[in-house]
């Protein structure tokens, strides 16, 4: 059966309507008040995935790659494509008549809830709870068919992936049933924990004004009570502030301040209290097992919106990461809040340390001064990578939460279209390859200039283009290259880039008219509250996209103050190494500075590589990250000095693009990236440029070598090697 | 009954047997050649109703579609072996030959939909603008069953 009401569901539907729907019917057929609901068995979920093809393009999307080589960023990818497949695929007429038949006549047009039910979810010693989505607030059968959608479709979010990828993803075990449930228009909502994790004979009673979402997603510190569990006596009351409440809004619920009259009177009195224990004591009595009940109040009538074994606390393996994944869904409200700490404090405090450090002077500073000013630098740079883990990354969510509220308003095509509105000419990188295109164009008109530079000949450059080459390396790569006397020439490096980028013009970065057209059509579907709303996230979205790139150039810069103060006493120790790329040989430097005795290895091995000539790589698959056809021959980028040779029409394959390989990056023909991920810098700078782009290609620069050429399928992600460079030809 | 008309039955026979046979499977094996080395691919493929055409997709940047581009003759065969001792007797095989060529924008409407409605799943590399819809034009179907029997359906154009 694809519905069951509350009255046909029977224990032995545990597989099909999930914990929460059985729970909830248990509670009906015991006479326990809870909301007018149905659920969507999990019967309906295999139908339409099986009738439609979706089964093969979710186990497609899933084995496109060897899931633990996945970063987060990848997974999410695969998510958003997967969200993608589930809006973008018709209803089967078969399901669509069910659904319209049987559920509008059961709700007609009161508001209702629709809420996940996964097989295991809320069974005690699983922690599946809160990793599926539920909506509230929906009315009328055409919504909430498109929210049954949005449901199943969280079975495949990045959370839910990655928290059952130690289980198996299995496309023929994932199951997701939808619970469809009246709401109550409550004044007073929380949870009641019968029993305390930290205390065995209290209960705990969370209540908030108004919706209790706000409660349960962290936005409205609720008031708190301890009660004696075997009599339900309060012991003690923690009142709330009680700044803010959750009420019906755009978006299903929105955070609004708390009226004044509401602000000084606890959510629940003693009668609210006791109501509530009573209520909590009999579920725990039914199910047998302490439970974790939320509960909302209409009036003086008490509902049981659902009703959960308390988990058990699982024990977690270590390094296990899964909270910090968790810890990457974010609400508005929430990011919001660190959108100000990082434009205002952050960001400010990051430019502020990276020009202290840029203004010291290093070179005469005894040995030992400048052991510990390495020591300090590298503490500095540390300190900065842990904020940026910490609040950087997460505040990208701001792209994340826009993005899925465009596609689901717009439905579009292409999953990333909302990337396209995300664009502004302001990204730090966007800007200094401008200026850097500006020296590229000086050369081009002027061909004795360009021949000077070409044969060396230096001093017969003229100055004033010497002194802008100048300022454009100091400004902004500075000590990247340890090059003698960098103060008074150009370095060679940036010479051949600015030549290379003189021989033809470089590609334009793509026209803004279409953004514009984009945002109005997605602006003009909302009226008043809602589309401010939208204006609000696609604000913050704005703001998360142009900190991923600015965040990461300011970060560098600091590793490059670290690199300076480390290249000095390299130069003091007069030591031979290539590269100064990690913190280890950094600090073995200040350690040989402080003690002479000491001899460390700087020798790093070579990693052989587990290709051999007889096994070529011939078509490599990553993710679809900048939509177009490239080829050309490919540059493998392993470090900074390599981009010197970098020709145009290449295809720029590297490891990772940091902030300073992207000078080339209007030069390419394609880009290639061991790193996965739609919105990591080199996807967003090819985006910006319109270049075709594969991210997320494990061997990429393993298996491909400079000269091989390649096409670079950025609609799929395909790289493919079509021929070998001859390295004796 | 005349020879004619005994002809007319068998091969309506062979036509719903090959009918049959495509619709219960979704890769065929496509050949095709480098300057004389012969290459083979699995490609997922969808028939015409006529059987007259055999469809598949195919990315710009495979040899595939590379040796296609230099020679457009090739060969395609589809089997229902299911790797046991018994398919010997029981298995059966169609190769066809003949010739491909890309399908353009302006009539693939209705090739996309016969296609898409057999690999639903395929729908992303259908639509990518670095695929091409290809049409195979069947000249002549070998139809082999019980081992050794083969039978030839030409294809009138």
């Amino acid at each position: 059966m694809l519905i069951k009401n509350l009255d046909q569901i029977t224990m032995s539907d545990q597989q099909t309507a999930g914990g929460k729907c059985l729970a909830l019917a248990r509670l009906h057929q015991n006479a326990f008040p809870v909301p007018k609901a149905v659920c969507i068995t999990t019967d309906a979920y295999d139908t339409f995935i099986s009738s439609t093809g979706l089964r093969t393009r979710i186990q497609m999307e899933i084995s496109r790659k060897d899931f633990s080589q996945m970063r987060w960023e990848e997974i999410w990818d695969a998510a958003l494509r997967i969200r993608n497949f589930f809006l973008k695929t018709p209803m089967p007429s078969t399901l669509d008549d069910q659904f319209r038949n049987e559920l509008a006549p059961v709700f007609r047009n009161s508001m209702v809830a629709v809420r996940s039910s996964a097989p295991g979810e809320d069974d005690h010693g699983t922690s599946f709870a809160g990793l599926h989505e539920s909506f509230v607030n929906i009315s009328g059968i055409d919504a909430v068919i498109d929210h049954v959608l949005l449901v199943w479709a969280s079975l495949w979010s990045d959370a839910a992936m990655l928290y059952r990828k130690e289980i198996g993803l299995d496309v023929h075990q994932s199951k997701m049933a939808v619970l469809v449930q009246e709401m109550i228009n409550s004044d007073r909502s929380g949870v009641i924990f019968t029993r305390n994790p930290a205390n065995k004979n209290e209960s705990i009673i969370e209540a908030v004004h108004g919706l209790n979402q706000g409660l349960v997603d962290g936005f409205i510190e609720p008031d708190r009570w301890i009660l004696d569990m075997k009599n339900g006596k309060v012991l003690s009351h923690m009142p709330a502030e009680r700044k803010n409440w959750m009420i019906p809004g755009p978006g299903g619920a929105v955070v609004k301040e708390l009226p004044a009259q509401k602000s000084s009177i606890p959510p629940l009195d003693a009668e609210g209290i006791k109501a509530v224990f009573e209520q909590a004591m009999a579920s725990e009595r039914l199910f047998d097992y302490p439970q974790d009940m939320e509960w909302t109040f209409k009036g003086s009538s008490l509902y049981v919106l659902q009703s959960r074994p308390i988990s058990t606390g699982i024990q977690k393996p270590e390094n296990d990461d899964r909270g910090w994944y968790l810890s990457l869904r974010r609400s508005l409200e929430n990011l919001k809040k660190l959108r100000i700490r990082i434009e205002q404090d952050l960001v400010v405090r990051m430019i502020r340390e990276a020009d202290a450090l840029a203004g010291e002077h290093l070179e005469n500073l005894p040995d030992q001064k400048l052991a510990g000013e390495i020591e300090r630098r590298i503490q500095i740079f540390q300190n900065w990578k842990k904020i940026y883990w910490d609040e950087f990354i997460p505040f990208a969510h701001g792209m994340r939460l826009f993005g899925q509220y465009y596609t689901d308003t717009m439905r579009p095509e292409d999953p990333y279209e909302f990337v396209r509105l995300l664009e502004t000419s302001e990204l730090q990188s966007i800007e200094r390859n401008r200026h850097l295109a500006e020296l590229a164009a000086t050369v081009r008109e002027n061909p004795e200039l360009k021949h000077n530079l070409k044969t060396g000949k230096y001093l017969d450059v003229d100055s004033g283009f010497i002194k802008k080459a100048q300022q454009f390396f100091l400004r902004d790569m500075e000590t990247e290259y340890s090059l003698t006397g960098r103060r008074e020439v150009v370095p060679e490096i940036l010479v051949s880039i600015i030549l290379e980028m003189s021989e033809a013009n470089p590609q334009q970065k793509s026209a803004g008219k279409t953004r514009m057209e984009l945002e109005g059509a997605f602006l003009d579907r909302f009226a008043a509250e809602e589309r401010i709303h939208a204006e609000e996230l696609l604000d913050l979205a704005r703001a998360s996209y142009r900190l991923r790139d600015d965040d990461n150039m300011f970060l560098g810069r600091i590793e490059r103050e670290m690199k300076r103060a480390a290249e000095t006493g390299k130069k003091r120790l007069g030591i031979h190494i290539a590269r100064l790329d990690s913190p280890e040989t950094i600090d073995a430097i200040a350690r040989s500075l402080n003690d002479p005795e000491y001899q460390p290895d700087f020798e790093t091995p070579v990693q052989e590589t587990p290709y051999r000539v007889e096994l070529q790589a011939r078509q490599m698959v990553g993710q679809p990250a900048g939509p177009g056809l490239g080829s050309g021959n490919a540059r493998v980028i392993r470090n900074r000095d390599d981009l010197g040779g970098f020709l145009h029409g290449e295809v720029l394959v590297c490891d990772a693009i940091d902030p300073n390989m992207t000078l080339v990056v209007p030069m390419a023909a394609a880009i290639v990236e061991r790193r996965g991920g739609m919105l990591i810098h080199g996807a967003i700078i090819a985006r910006e440029y319109g270049i075709p782009c594969v991210t997320g290609v494990p061997e990429a620069i393993i298996a491909i070598h400079t000269g091989d050429k390649l096409t670079v399928d950025g609609f799929l992600g395909i790289v493919t090697i079509e021929k070998v460079h001859d390295a004796d030809a | 009954m005349d020879k004619r008309m005994n002809d007319k039955n068998q091969a309506s026979n062979i036509y719903s047997t090959l009918e049959n046979l495509f619709k219960s499977q979704n890769l065929a094996v496509l050949a095709t050649h480098n300057h004389g080395q012969p290459y083979t691919s699995l490609v997922a493929f969808a028939e015409s109703k006529d059987l007259k055409a055999l469809y598949f997709i195919t990315g710009q940047a495979t040899r595939k579609y590379a040796n296609l581009m230099s020679d457009p003759r090739a060969a395609m065969m589809i089997d229902n072996r299911s790797n046991a001792p018994a398919d010997i007797a029981e298995a059966m095989a169609a190769t066809a030959t003949g010739s491909v060529d890309i399908i353009s924008e302006n009539e693939r409407i209705k090739p996309l939909s016969v296609y898409l409605q057999k690999h639903p799943h395929l729908v992303e590399f259908a639509k990518s603008p670095s695929t091409r819809l290809m049409r195979f034009n069947v000249m002549c179907y070998y139809v082999v069953n019980r081992f050794q029997n083969v039978v030839e359906l030409h294809m009138r154009t």
